[in-house]
């Protein structure tokens, strides 16, 4: 097990490294920022220059890229194109977008896996396809549509929330835009779980527990759910990544200061330096998920072992 | 029945977000000490005078400094403001007494030093100011500065010299009559020791001269401003400060004014246009800005700038229905143009509407015949650059090209051709690359005819990005900068417009408006020239 983990965070040194290169190069291809930062007119070639040299673009990329990387290892993630390092940034987007995360996560585990339990036990009838049909619904309308509407009904129509978050970002104010933007995937993990109940409800091992006379709950909570949860937890455990970097449209339409606010910002200003930061974290967060999904497999099912 | 129970949860969460956020409301009552709050964007570039270049962190400097002039909010005249007097007798060198009794908000006294020290920080290479080229006027200016970027030779402009506590004199590279007029712009604001001494700390919580002072500065989210209580000058804050808070979108902002969360927005989003009225009724404004957009030639493209293409590009400007673009498309928040100016400046600053004449009606017959004599459009179809990433450009941009497809019968004569990013956008231009008309814009630093003409077409000027050139335009904007009486240069100010209508320089489209929406709370909102809101007059309650 222990040398297991050592492995694949080994392993995940080269994936890091290649991903921060090839954010890094993305955001070089598209241009020069500089230009772009003086508004509507051009910059005086002098001061453009300056900058240019104050943020190291003068130099070739491979270059750019190793002082960027050498700096990271010193914890240094350079400055934003306002003056702000880009760890402040970071320091004051992360922990919103993290809650706004918890939250969103906290709605797929309880409500989707409530869902596709009751549904995958209750296959073909009416609340199963009920809910089938929901999450059709859900899965098809974008996350902006949504979004809006209920900003627009719960906000503005009948003032139950306020259309915008706050800059504080407590988690109440985190509830809806956190349904919101857990919509797509709830739906996601309703329908997996549905599908690994309704299989695993016809095998051995629960026709044995049942026969054995155990009570009817603890067969489903722990012998058949606790089976069925392992597509699901992958399902959640690659979600967390993809929900932080994701939480775009979402931070914008609520006016959440988070992760996706500040790479909004990154790309509309060109600012490497933010966005290649802020990725960069992104990716480690993808990757140590899956290291503890990963990890989770053998928690779940003992069968599994890890060498 | 599902869905009944996806409803209820949903409602049972919000209601859980509803108990929490009910006891942070509360409203002012209708004195002089109520707060407001008003939306605002970050702001692209640190806070400091001379690095501000965009309305956002302007809003800010024009609450918290006063300069030697002010622009009037309702007429934009340039007014004495900490300037006893500015006097010249030959237009190039001036001498200028600040009034008494002036401080910045943390005590210290402004003094010439405090105006000297601040525009030789601004000019100087090595602060990487985006604003410095506002010094390039005063002499000296290449020393700190050198166009080349080698280094600098000198640390302050040689044409400044501070000459009593409360006097300074500035020598100008070249005459300017209307300099004076310039010195409202943020760039030459005033700044107190603290900004030297700990610039770090100054950038944390700036200090100023202005009706209000930073109170608390959230970097990215809100920067609350506090009434100045012993502020000198005479346009006291009527409300007791703003809380600026940053929005993600600007629709998000609109919606939190329609929801009572929010007391301003002052960019109406182009999506609610259309129901603006219906949700505000009169407490929705839509006043001309000093803002016109063009569309510039590439005049260092051969194709563009041969005998004969001025018809063509003539043409090109008749073949525009620019009334109905600005009905439908952008809801009369434009007014189609009729100059090269901004109705802000007023007939007596320079405005002068129809000067453009039948140039820009919207003519067919005339556009297509006119196009034919000038040799045809370029490679038969012209392109029409724009950045896609910010604004609507897209959608005007297809009714123009439209509008000239229409005109000319021709359905592949006009193409819209976007760039992904602005930046993307700026650097095609600046590496000239641009292979047909682009689309430019110009926001005015000050209310002047010289600042909408000498920028934008003098040969080689800072913001001449088609390159146009014309020796006859270059030694009217000359004549007229050498004027001593105003209403001469601005009269000959507008012969050099002339000249500029008579080559077609640049396609004048439309003015731009300011809009704002503000709730029942306030009184007496306004927007300035600039589209910026008069803070300090609003009243709360």
């Amino acid at each position: 097990m222990g040398r297991y983990v050592v492995r694949r965070l080994l392993q995940m040194i080269p994936v890091f490294i290649g991903a921060t290169l090839l954010i890094f190069l993305m955001v070089n291809v598209m241009g020069d920022p500089i230009a772009g930062l003086c508004g509507d007119r051009q910059c005086d070639p002098a001061t453009a220059a300056q900058l240019r040299r104050e943020f190291g673009l003068d130099q070739p990329v491979w270059r750019q890229y190793a002082t960027y990387m050498g700096n990271v290892f010193t914890g240094d993630f350079g400055t934003a194109f306002n003056g702000q390092p880009v760890t402040e940034l970071m320091g004051t987007a992360f922990p919103v977008t993290i809650r706004l995360t918890l939250v969103a996560i906290l709605f797929e585990i309880v409500v989707g896996i409530v869902l596709g339990v009751v549904t995958g036990l209750r296959r073909g009838r009416p609340v199963d396809t009920g809910v089938l049909l929901l999450t059709l619904v859900v899965i098809s309308v974008p996350t902006f549509v949504t979004g809006l509407l209920l900003q627009l009904l719960l906000g503005v129509k009948w003032g139950w929330i306020d259309p915008a978050v706050s800059t504080a970002a407590p988690f109440a104010e985190l509830i809806v835009p956190g349904l919101v933007l857990a919509s797509v995937s709830l739906a996601y993990v309703t329908r997996l779980t549905r599908t690994s109940i309704a299989e695993n409800r016809r095998s051995d091992y629960v026709r044995t527990a049942l026969a054995k006379g155990l009570p009817r709950h603890r067969v489903i909570t722990r012998h058949l759910l606790r089976n069925s949860l392992i597509p699901v937890v992958t399902f959640i455990g690659t979600d967390i990544g993809a929900l932080m970097g994701g939480a775009i449209v979402t931070e914008r339409i609520f006016n959440i200061h988070g992760v996706g606010y500040q790479l909004y910002q990154g790309i509309l200003r060109q600012n490497t330096q933010t966005v290649v930061g802020f990725v960069t974290v992104l990716v480690l967060v993808f990757l140590i998920a899956n290291l503890v999904v990963d990890l989770l497999y053998a928690v779940l099912d003992p069968r599994i072992r890890y060498a | 029945m599902r869905g009944a129970t996806h409803a209820t949860w949903a409602a049972g969460a919000a209601a859980v977000a509803l108990a929490v956020t009910a006891c942070g409301g509360g409203g002012g009552s209708g004195d002089g000490g109520a707060v407001l709050s008003s939306s605002w964007g970050d702001p692209q570039n640190p806070l400091e005078p001379a690095n501000t270049n965009e309305v956002q962190g302007g809003k800010v400097l024009d609450m918290i400094f006063r300069q030697l002039k002010q622009y009037d909010p309702d007429t934009g005249e340039a007014k004495d403001m900490l300037a006893e007097k500015i006097e010249t007798s030959d237009s190039q060198n001036f001498t200028i007494t600040v009034k008494d009794g002036w401080t910045f908000s943390n005590g210290e006294k402004v003094t010439a030093q405090s105006f000297v020290d601040a525009w030789n920080y601004g000019a100087s290479l090595k602060n990487n100011q985006r604003n410095a080229y506002f010094f390039a006027y005063i002499d000296g200016y290449d020393k700190v500065h050198p166009e080349d970027g080698s280094a600098q030779s000198a640390d302050t402009l040689s044409g400044l010299k501070v000459t009593g506590p409360r006097t300074f004199t500035v020598k100008l590279g070249q005459k300017f009559s209307t300099f004076p007029d310039t010195l409202g712009y943020p760039a030459f604001a005033p700044l107190p020791r603290a900004f030297f001494d700990d610039h770090a700390g100054w950038l944390k919580k700036p200090v100023g001269n202005g009706p209000y002072m930073v109170d608390t500065y959230t970097r990215g989210s809100q920067m609350s401003l506090r009434k100045w209580d012993d502020y000198p000058g005479a346009d006291k804050a009527r409300n007791g400060g703003v809380d600026l808070k940053v929005y993600t979108d600007n629709n998000t902002a609109y919606t939190d004014l329609m929801a009572g969360n929010l007391d301003l927005v002052d960019d109406v989003p182009a999506a609610q246009l259309k129901n603006v009225k219906k949700d505000l009724g009169d407490r929705y404004i839509n006043t001309p800005a000093g803002i016109i957009q063009t569309l510039a030639f590439p005049f260092y493209d051969d194709a563009w700038n041969k005998p004969g293409s001025e018809k063509v590009r003539k043409g090109l400007s008749m073949a525009i229905d620019r009334k109905q673009i600005t009905d439908t498309i952008f809801q009369q928040t434009r007014t189609p143009a009729t100059d090269w100016t901004s109705p802000v400046l007023g007939a007596d600053g320079g405005y002068k509407a129809g000067l453009c004449g039948d140039a820009c009606a919207y003519k067919p017959d005339e556009a297509k015949k006119l196009i034919q004599e000038g040799g045809g459009l370029p490679g038969g179809q012209v392109k029409i650059t724009y950045n896609a990433d910010t604004g609507s450009h897209k959608q005007w941009v297809d009714a123009v090209c439209n509008s000239i497809n229409n005109a000319l019968g021709n359905d592949r004569a006009c193409v819209g051709n976007p760039v992904g990013t602005f930046a993307d956008f700026r650097n095609q231009i600046t590496d000239q690359k641009m292979s047909g008309p682009f689309r430019a814009g110009w926001q005015m630093d000050y209310p002047l005819i010289q600042n909408f003409l000498q920028p934008l077409y003098y040969t080689n000027a800072s913001s001449n990005d088609g390159k146009w050139s014309n020796k006859q335009f270059d030694s009217l904007v000359d004549k007229a900068n050498g004027e001593t009486d105003t209403a001469t240069a601005v009269k000959t100010f507008q012969q050099a417009e002339e000249v500029l209508r008579d080559n077609m320089g640049a396609i004048p489209l439309w003015y731009q408006n300011g809009s704002a929406g503000y709730s029942d709370r306030l009184s007496d909102v306004k927007l300035n020239p600039f589209s910026v809101p008069v803070y300090n007059e609003i009243k709360v309650g």
